[in-house]
């Protein structure tokens, strides 16, 4: 194989890389938020899936279990969130806050006997076929599950948000709960599985990078990806489609950050680190200017406490 | 059946019971965890909230501690109250740092007695001009404040990284990625000979009295007392909200600034790559614990600066990870907003009545 393509694979493989647990915890939380919560705990909620999922997967030699842990320690502190928020009526935004930082030190406290541990990391699975394909088969149909899996949640979501009658549900509680509630619509129950998918896709993000990415434990390792994600979420207008878009995007940026010495740019490397949170800034910035679109596609509920009147 | 029913009026007694509360249902918490740790927890309880203050040193070091989350926890429960959510304090510290300390650096060592102030204001306009950014991106293109100023958080921490590893790196300190130690005059004087008690603390209690009154006495701090308790209200009074905001961060960043001038001029005495063990963050969880109050703050300041010193002995004395200081802290938080619904809501037990009841 010549040079070019080789280089060209590891570019493709830094995007995805970079960019599939970003779409995953972006998606969930863009289901979330279209329900009507805010979770500022996504930050916290990818740690303790990424700790999850490598102690499972320490524990039981097997990744793919690893991913399920991610998912479900993911979902309980999500439903944790869902308690405080939906039955105590707290304020969305300071127990999103208060969800980040517990996860930050649950994680590290879990996770500490797990530092310098290896494993195996997730495998790719080659489709059959399509992976044979010159140049693109290597591309696109030679990767782990988990990036398979991000884009079929990507079709399946809009499929599910805009064509079937669970989806109008959802967006309907999001838009005006208190219609809903008329309605007949457990408006209470929907937003806890909603923040619950929420919690689960953003454990799988943290399960990304424990088992894909590095694959190891080190403390704090998600990096603020979860608030690149809810910045994403913003920046995606609430639409699936564009989710995946700017995921990708910013998995764009990040080739800059790896590859950019070794192509001879000479920047010192903490410059390059910190073009993801810039470019998360500018992205924000460029969306939110027009405040009239941003309301008109932001769900008219978000972060408000409902509660039912009877 | 347990079901919420709303007060009439808000509780005044929930308000100042439920930090309480909380610190006690976090402590029974903090018992089963250890328990399921596998250590005997009443030791380590005792390790972590009774030791570490049960000599005059060990006094000492909580009130160095509890300076810089008081000052930053100060500043953002004014931000806090009037709706402005600056949770990049640990950027602004970082900034504030780097200002100061590139002065402390860049002077000659035979500087005298001017430069500590003039460290003070510049560590002020560091955070200021970290803050401003949020600040700016919020009231002119509508950027949510949450999000930039976290980012912003990071680019200040790398930013501080770069120049410790490289330009302001000791060229006499064995490749370590450390500024020179700060001369003298570049150094908070000590309170107590023998201990780290520098004059930072003096400087705490002033700045905190300083926002009590300016919350108290003040048409801003009127206004932002305002906009906490009725936003509507205070849009028909015709506040201005984008100056709240700018008057917010400011004085948020202003406040981190300093934390961080004082950190590295005084317990620390350099720069180093992490000048802070993530203060700027403890402190969202002082301005709640202390119910958004400068005197509360106080209080919740110390109280969450025990945590940072039950945890390091925690690791001494039983070989515990240091993360358990951050559980502690967020299960704090955690219990404290689950108490706060009791200030608006009471618990009753059974099934709604229906006469008289709303519809």
């Amino acid at each position: 194989m010549s040079e070019s393509v080789l280089m060209l694979q590891a570019v493709a493989l830094t995007i995805i890389g970079a960019a599939t647990p970003l779409l995953f915890a972006a998606l969930g939380e863009m289901v979330t938020e279209r329900s009507g919560v805010l979770n500022l705990g996504l930050e916290g909620m990818m740690l303790i899936g990424a700790v999850a999922a490598f102690a499972a997967t320490v524990v039981s030699g097997n990744p793919y279990l690893g991913v399920l842990a991610g998912a479900a320690a993911g979902a309980l502190v999500a439903l944790l969130h869902g308690l405080l928020v939906l039955s105590l009526l707290a304020n969305q935004v300071a127990t999103g806050l208060a969800m980040t930082l517990f996860g930050v030190g649950l994680s590290a406290l879990l996770g500490a006997g797990f530092v310098g541990t290896t494993i195996t990391p997730l495998p790719t699975l080659a489709i059959p076929l399509l992976a044979d394909v010159p140049l693109l088969g290597s591309l696109l149909f030679d990767h782990n599950a988990l990036v398979y899996l991000s884009l079929l949640l990507v079709v399946g979501l809009s499929l599910f948000i805009y064509h079937t009658r669970a989806g109008l549900i959802l967006r309907a509680v999001g838009e005006s709960p208190s219609s809903a509630h008329a309605l007949g619509y457990p408006v209470i129950r929907i937003r806890y599985l909603a923040l619950i998918f929420g919690g689960a896709m953003a454990g799988v993000g943290g399960a990304y990078l424990s088992l894909v990415s590095t694959p190891m434990w080190s403390e704090n390792m998600t990096a603020g990806r979860g608030w690149v994600a809810l910045a994403l979420v913003v920046f995606a207008s609430w639409k699936p489609g564009r989710v995946l878009a700017g995921a990708y995007m910013f998995g764009g940026v990040t080739i800059l950050q790896l590859h950019g010495q070794g192509m001879g740019v000479s920047i010192p490397s903490q410059f390059l680190s910190m073009l993801p949170y810039l470019a998360t800034v500018v992205v924000l910035v460029l969306i939110s200017r027009d405040s009239v679109k941003l309301r008109e596609n932001r769900p008219a509920s978000l972060g408000r406490v409902f509660r039912p009147s009877a | 059946m347990l079901r919420l029913e709303p007060r009439p009026q808000a509780s005044k007694a929930m308000v100042y019971l439920s930090p309480l509360l909380a610190l006690l249902l976090t402590l029974v918490s903090g018992f089963l965890i250890f328990m399921l740790l596998g250590v005997n927890a009443g030791e380590a309880l005792y390790a972590f909230f009774i030791q570490p203050v049960s000599d005059s040193y060990g006094v000492s070091e909580l009130l160095v501690k509890a300076v810089p989350l008081v000052l930053i926890g100060v500043g953002l429960a004014v931000g806090f109250r009037a709706n402005v959510w600056n949770i990049g304090a640990e950027g602004q510290l970082a900034m504030g740092a780097v200002f100061a300390g590139g002065l402390a650096i860049w002077v000659p060592t035979d500087s005298g007695g001017w430069v500590l102030p003039l460290m003070m204001v510049l560590g002020v306009l560091g955070g200021m001009f970290w803050a401003a950014i949020p600040a700016l991106l919020r009231t002119r293109y509508n950027a949510n404040e949450i999000l930039t100023s976290l980012m912003l958080s990071y680019v200040a921490l790398l930013f501080l990284s770069y120049l410790v590893h490289g330009p302001w790196r000791d060229p006499d300190g064995f490749n370590f990625p450390e500024s020179k130690l700060f001369d003298d005059f570049a150094t908070l004087p000590l309170l107590l000979e023998g201990t780290r008690l520098h004059l930072g603390l003096l400087l705490t209690l002033v700045i905190v009295a300083g926002v009590w009154v300016m919350l108290a006495r003040t048409l801003v701090g009127f206004q932002v007392r305002v906009v906490g308790a009725s936003p509507r209200a205070a849009q028909f009074a015709g506040f201005r909200e984008r100056a709240l905001v700018w008057f917010a961060l400011l004085l948020s960043g202003a406040l981190a600034g300093l934390a961080g001038m004082i950190e590295v001029s005084g317990p620390i005495g350099q720069l180093v790559p992490q000048v802070s063990p993530g203060y700027g963050f403890t402190a969202i969880i002082v301005a709640f614990v202390g119910r958004l109050h400068p005197l509360g703050v106080t209080i919740a300041g110390v109280l969450l600066a025990l945590s940072y010193l039950g945890g390091e002995n925690l690791q001494i004395v039983m070989g515990l990870p240091q993360a358990v200081t951050g559980v502690f802290q967020g299960m704090l938080l955690f219990y404290l907003l689950a108490c706060d619904v009791l200030i608006q809501y009471r618990v009753r037990v059974g099934r709604p009545r229906v006469a008289g009841g709303e519809l």
